[in-house]
C-alpha cells in the first residue's frame, strides 16, 4: 500500500506543473491548495494571482475562499475586481490559469453551470462561470485539475462555460481566443495531453499503481491512449509533509 | 452630502419592493445586516444584483425576496453549492427565479460602464462559451477601427447599491481597504446607495490602499458594527469560516433553513 491518496497524488501532479516565476490565476479549491503546493517546495517565485485583485498573493495558510484575509495581506498589490479582468487578464499578462471543472470533454472544454435537463430546468444547478471564461480564454496556457470518473469526463458537456479546444483543430484561432489553451489535464488517475495535432486529450502518464484500463473505464468517450504512457513520479516525503502541513491549516477551524 | 440614518431607516426609504438591489463585497465586506434587515422589512419582487452571490443570496433566495437573479458565480465560496438557490431554479421554492448569467469579466464591466455613464462595455469574454445563447444581453460587437469582433454588455444601473465599508466621517465620506472588490463601481452605478460602516468617526487616519466614496456621492451611511458577519471587515473582524462550512447543513433543507431565519433574522430583528 502506498502510503498517499490518490487526491494526493493528483494535487503533487497539479504543483509540479506549475514553472517557478510565473504568474498563475488560482481558483479556490484543488487549485489553490496545488498552487500553494508548488509555491513551497520548487516554485518559491510563483506569482499567484486570486479574481478577488490579490496579485502576488503568499498565503502561509490555505484560504477558504478567494477573498480571505490573508490574501490581502500578503499580496503585492491589492486591485479593484474589473482591474484584475480588465488589465490583467484580457491583456494576456497571466501566465497559467489554473482550473477545476465539473464535466469536461476530450477536447478540454469545462461545465461549470448545468448538468442534466435543459438550462432554464436542470438536474442540478452548480455555481456558474465566475471568472473561468475569460481566464480559459486569455491565459497562456490552462491547467485543469479534476478527478477523472464518467460523470465528470463525459463525451458532451452539458453546457460550455469554458472553452478548451472547441470542437477540434483551429477552433480557438477562429474564436479569437488569444491564449494557448489547455496544456496538460491532472486526475487522480494520471495526465492527460492535447494531441498536437487531433487536439483530443490524450492519457499520456498514469499514476503508480493505476492502469490504462483503469483510466479508460473512468473516462465516458473512447479516451485516446499514448503508445507508452510514462509512469508518474510518486510524492516524495517532502512533497507530502508540505501537502499535509498546508491541508492541516485548512482544517483548522479557528485559526482563520 | 450622505444622510446618516439608521439601518431599518436606510432600508426601508432607499430599498422598495420590484426594486433592482445590488449588494456587493467581493468575500470581503458583505453588506450582511442589510441583507437581513431587507428580509425584515419583508421586501418583495426584487431583482438581486451581485456577481457572486453568496450565503447572503442564499439568504433573501430562500426567504422569497427575489424575483430575478443577475449573477456570475452562485456558490458557497471553498464549501459547495448553495443550496437555496438551487431549490428556488430547480424546484421553484419559495418561489420561481429567473436567471441573467454572464462571467465575472462581463459583470465587473457592467458595472464599470453603470458608473461611467455609458449604455454598454466592451471587452474580449464570452466567445465559444454557451452563455450568450442564454443571456441575451451578451452582443457580438465590430471594433469600428480595428474591425475586430469582441463582445458588448449593457450597463449595469441598480435601483439601489448596498455595500458595506470599515468607516465613514459624518459627512458621510466613506473609507474602506484590503479587498475592494466592485463596490466602488456599483455604488457609483447605482440611483441610490446605502452604506452600512463599522464605525462612524469624527476623523480618520487614511489607511494604505484606501478607497474613499465621497459623501456627495452616497445616499446614506449607517453606523452597523460587525454588519459584514459571516464576512469580515479587513482590520476588524476575521472571515468566520466556520459559518460558511455550517451553512452548508443548515440551508440544505427547507425546515432547518426556516428555523435557522426565524431564529438569526426574525428574531433577531425583535430584540434590536
Amino acid at each position: 500500500m502506498a502510503d498517499w491518496t490518490a487526491d494526493e497524488m493528483m494535487t503533487v501532479a497539479a504543483a509540479r506543473q506549475l514553472r517557478d516565476g510565473t504568474a498563475c490565476f488560482v481558483g479556490i479549491g484543488l487549485p489553490s491548495t496545488a498552487a500553494n503546493l508548488a509555491r513551497a517546495t520548487h516554485a518559491p517565485n510563483l506569482v499567484l494571482i486570486y479574481e478577488s485583485g490579490c496579485l502576488g498573493a503568499k498565503p502561509d495558510r490555505l484560504p477558504l475562499s478567494i477573498g480571505d484575509g490573508v490574501l490581502a495581506d500578503t499580496a503585492d498589490a491589492v486591485v479593484s475586481v474589473p482591474e484584475v479582468f480588465n488589465y490583467w487578464l484580457q491583456p494576456g499578462r497571466i501566465d497559467v490559469g489554473f482550473l477545476g471543472a465539473a464535466q469536461l470533454d476530450r477536447y478540454g472544454n469545462i461545465n461549470t453551470t448545468v448538468v442534466g435537463g435543459d438550462y432554464d430546468t436542470p438536474k442540478v444547478r452548480l455555481p456558474g462561470a465566475g471568472g473561468a471564461p475569460e481566464i480559459a480564454a486569455s491565459c497562456g496556457e490552462v491547467v485543469v485539475i479534476v478527478r477523472q470518473d464518467l460523470r465528470t469526463f463525459t463525451e458532451r458537456v452539458d453546457f460550455v462555460t469554458s472553452v478548451g479546444y472547441g470542437t477540434g483543430p483551429g477552433d480557438r484561432e477562429r474564436l479569437g481566443l488569444r491564449g494557448g489553451g489547455p496544456r496538460v489535464v491532472i486526475t487522480d488517475l494520471g495526465v492527460l495531453e492535447p494531441d498536437p495535432v487531433t487536439r483530443e486529450l490524450t492519457l499520456t502518464h498514469l499514476h503508480p499503481g493505476v492502469t490504462r484500463e483503469q483510466a479508460r473505464a473512468a473516462t465516458g468517450w473512447d479516451l485516446a491512449v499514448a503508445e507508452a504512457p510514462a509512469a508518474t513520479a510518486p510524492p516524495t516525503a517532502h512533497e507530502l509533509a508540505v501537502l499535509r502541513a498546508l491541508e492541516a491549516t485548512k482544517s483548522d477551524r479557528r485559526r482563520q | 452630502m450622505a444622510k446618516l440614518v439608521s439601518l431599518a431607516e436606510g432600508v426601508a426609504q432607499l430599498v422598495h419592493d420590484g426594486d433592482v438591489v445590488a449588494l456587493e463585497g467581493f468575500t470581503h465586506l458583505i453588506p450582511f445586516a442589510a441583507g437581513h434587515e431587507i428580509i425584515r422589512q419583508g421586501r418583495r419582487d426584487l431583482t438581486l444584483v451581485r456577481m457572486t452571490p453568496d450565503v447572503i443570496y442564499d439568504q433573501l433566495i430562500g426567504a422569497g425576496c427575489a424575483r430575478r437573479l443577475v449573477f456570475s458565480w452562485g456558490g458557497n465560496p471553498g464549501v459547495g453549492s448553495l443550496h437555496r438557490f438551487r431549490d428556488a431554479v430547480q424546484h421553484a421554492w419559495p418561489r420561481p427565479l429567473e436567471l441573467e448569467e454572464h462571467s465575472h469579466a462581463g459583470m465587473a464591466n457592467r458595472y464599470v460602464a453603470g458608473a461611467s455613464g455609458l449604455p454598454f462595455a466592451v471587452l474580449r469574454g464570452y466567445t465559444g462559451t454557451d452563455l450568450p445563447r442564454h443571456t441575451t444581453n451578451i452582443r457580438p460587437i465590430t471594433c469600428p477601427f480595428t474591425g475586430e469582433t469582441l463582445t458588448a454588455v449593457p450597463a449595469l444601473r441598480p435601483d439601489v447599491t448596498v455595500v458595506h465599508a470599515q468607516r465613514a466621517d459624518r459627512n458621510g465620506n466613506v473609507q474602506m481597504w484590503g479587498i475592494t472588490g466592485v463596490q466602488k463601481e456599483a455604488v457609483l452605478a447605482a440611483h441610490r446607495s446605502l452604506v452600512t460602516v463599522e464605525e462612524i468617526v469624527d476623523e480618520w487616519e487614511p489607511v494604505p490602499g484606501q478607497v474613499v466614496l465621497p459623501g456627495w456621492a452616497v445616499t446614506a451611511v449607517a453606523e452597523v458594527p460587525g454588519g459584514a458577519h459571516p464576512s469580515y471587515a479587513h482590520g476588524y473582524s476575521v472571515r468566520d469560516n466556520d459559518f460558511y462550512r455550517d451553512w452548508d447543513a443548515v440551508s440544505r433543507h427547507r425546515d432547518t433553513f426556516r428555523a435557522w431565519l426565524d431564529e438569526h433574522v426574525h428574531r433577531a430583528g425583535a430584540a434590536a
